[in-house]
């Protein structure tokens, strides 16, 4: 077997997946993030909640209803961005005409609440969910073993971040969405209901949380603080991209998966720490983000 | 003006502004401003930079939040609806810092109006009257020159199917050979029925184009002089706008 500088390739393989799959992971929520932000200058705290809401909405289905996995990826997202839609009607949207501080105050809260239900409702040892039998097993590529979900998750991830950017970006109402993020106003003077359209994308934004929230639920154990463990990380994701930008926030997801898993191999110890030292880099030299337009 | 012409007969009018009033905030700025738009008319308000001319496009657009007094179209009262419903009545709106999006292409900014009424101009026709949009149609909106900004302004409002225009500025800043194209644009849509209220600095281009103009000062209608008397009016408007 060939090494790279003294590293068997199965445990770079193995780290570079893991990357992927974190990246996978980062990309979903990031991408929500930037859509949420991009229209309403709102950064979503809440977002970590959501994530984990899809996990445990995609738990109750199968264990108290019987949904299996796969139409928990279409209903769940469903579910929980109706919440998202309730909750932007009735909180958020009292909230625009005052700083988007007000607004990272209230999500944050709400982040609070919602897992502080969570915790009391289902304690915090976490709850199992296995992996659909269509997935479970995997493959040997002959340099490494590919878990079949692990795959799946990577392949689910990249569809729904390339058609979130192809509906945005090359579609009539993704310009209705780019028009309105420049410039409400005058979007709204040619007839178009703008606060309907704010509903809609914060909606949207916590139905990609919660579907990355399906996908995470067989991988990781569903507890209340996946979301809060994995939202710190996804947030300097955000950054380091560059606030709204739908593209960079894919990108850099996928990117900073794939360092991280590097860094595993190379050098362990900064693992957990590689994201922020390239934030604070970043941040020094293009504070706008990657991405980023400035303003 | 006199106070029979606040309770004038607003059937025949395409537009009716009656003691319009609007606030930025604290600050007062149109004061009660009175003026009739008959169907197929164009109607100018001339008057000084600040005189309150802007505003009153957007307050009859809806697009300020402080206002009052009445301001009927067609014959429905506009004042508490907000502007989206204003614009699905029948009336487009041209801002004088044109709105071009940045993050769309020329096509995209000339689509992006909804289609409110059918009997608009379609995309085909918009591009005959301004040719030079056709070939940069996969242009960011924001690379045009600016005659071009102010053509895709007013070439994407043409295709929505409202008839009643308020156009605010569009020559400002522009080439004069750039001003004559819209000068005949403008002639164009009149003749097809549009009814246009524009806002104007620009005194000889609005002589050029308009049935009637109103001049506004410190936030009201301080006079109205219809274009064939402009000739034996110039002294007062000179007074008035200080050119």
């Amino acid at each position: 077997m060939f090494e790279l500088l003294g590293i068997p390739p199965q445990a770079l393989f193995g780290q570079l997946l893991l990357g992927l799959i974190n990246g996978s992971f980062y990309a979903l929520l990031s991408l929500g993030l930037a859509v949420i932000f991009g229209l309403l200058n709102i950064i979503n705290f809440s977002h970590g909640a959501q994530y984990m809401m899809g996990a445990f909405v995609a738990w109750m289905g199968l264990t108290w209803l019987g949904i299996p996995y796969w139409g928990a990826l279409v209903i769940v997202p469903l579910v929980v961005g109706t919440t998202g839609v309730v909750i932007e009607r009735l909180m958020i949207s009292k909230l625009y005409h005052l700083d988007h501080l007000y607004g990272l105050l209230l999500t944050f809260g709400l982040a609070l609440i919602i897992q502080g239900l969570f915790r009391n409702g289902f304690g915090v040892s976490g709850l199992p969910y296995s992996i659909p039998s269509q997935l479970s097993g995997g493959t040997n590529l002959g340099f490494m073993f590919l878990p079949n979900y692990r795959a799946w998750v990577v392949v689910a991830s990249l569809i729904v971040c390339f058609g979130t950017w192809f509906a945005i970006e090359r579609t009539r109402l993704g310009a209705y969405l780019r028009a309105a993020t420049e410039n409400p106003t005058l979007v709204g003077a040619f007839g178009i209901n703008v606060p309907r359209m704010i509903t809609l994308t914060y909606g949207f934004g916590v139905a990609l949380a919660a579907f990355a929230g399906v996908l995470a639920a067989p991988i990781y154990s569903v507890n209340p603080n996946m979301g809060a463990d994995l939202i710190i990380v996804v947030f300097a994701v955000v950054v380091i991209g560059g606030m709204g930008s739908i593209l960079g926030a894919i990108l850099t997801g996928f990117g900073l998966g794939i360092v991280e898993g590097l860094t595993k191999v190379f050098y362990p110890e900064a693992s957990s720490v590689a994201i922020f030292v390239i934030m604070a880099i970043v941040l020094l030299f293009k504070p706008a983000g990657l991405f980023g337009r400035t303003a | 003006m006199a106070d029979a012409a606040r309770k004038l007969d607003t059937s025949s009018s395409a537009l009716a502004v009656r003691d319009l009033q609007a606030w930025y905030d604290e600050s007062h700025i149109l004061h009660g401003i009175n003026f009739d738009v008959a169907p197929g008319e164009v109607v100018t308000l001339l008057g000084r930079n600040g005189a309150g001319k802007t505003t009153t496009l957007r307050a009859i657009m809806g697009l300020i939040a402080k206002r009052a007094g009445a301001v009927q179209f067609e014959g429905r009262e506009l004042i508490a609806l907000p502007a989206r419903t204003i614009a699905r009545l029948g009336i487009a709106f041209c801002p004088e810092e044109r709105g071009i999006f940045s993050a769309l292409s020329v096509d995209e900014n000339l689509m992006l109006p909804p289609v409110i009424k059918p009997g608009g101009l379609s995309r085909d026709d918009v591009l005959t009257m301004f040719p030079n949009l056709r070939e940069r149609l996969s242009s960011q909106g924001t690379k045009l020159s600016g005659g071009e900004q102010q053509m895709l302004a007013i070439a994407r409002i043409l295709r929505t199917g409202a008839k009643f225009l308020l156009l605010d500025e569009p020559t400002e800043g522009l080439a004069p050979v750039i001003v004559q194209q819209i000068g005949r644009t403008l002639a164009t849509l009149k003749n097809q029925g549009f009814t246009i209220v524009l806002v104007e600095q620009n005194f000889h281009f609005a002589a050029s184009v308009a049935d009637r103009h109103y001049v506004v000062e410190q936030g009201r209608v301080i006079d109205m002089i219809p274009n064939t008397e402009i000739q034996t009016n110039l002294g007062k408007l000179h007074a008035y706008l200080g050119v």
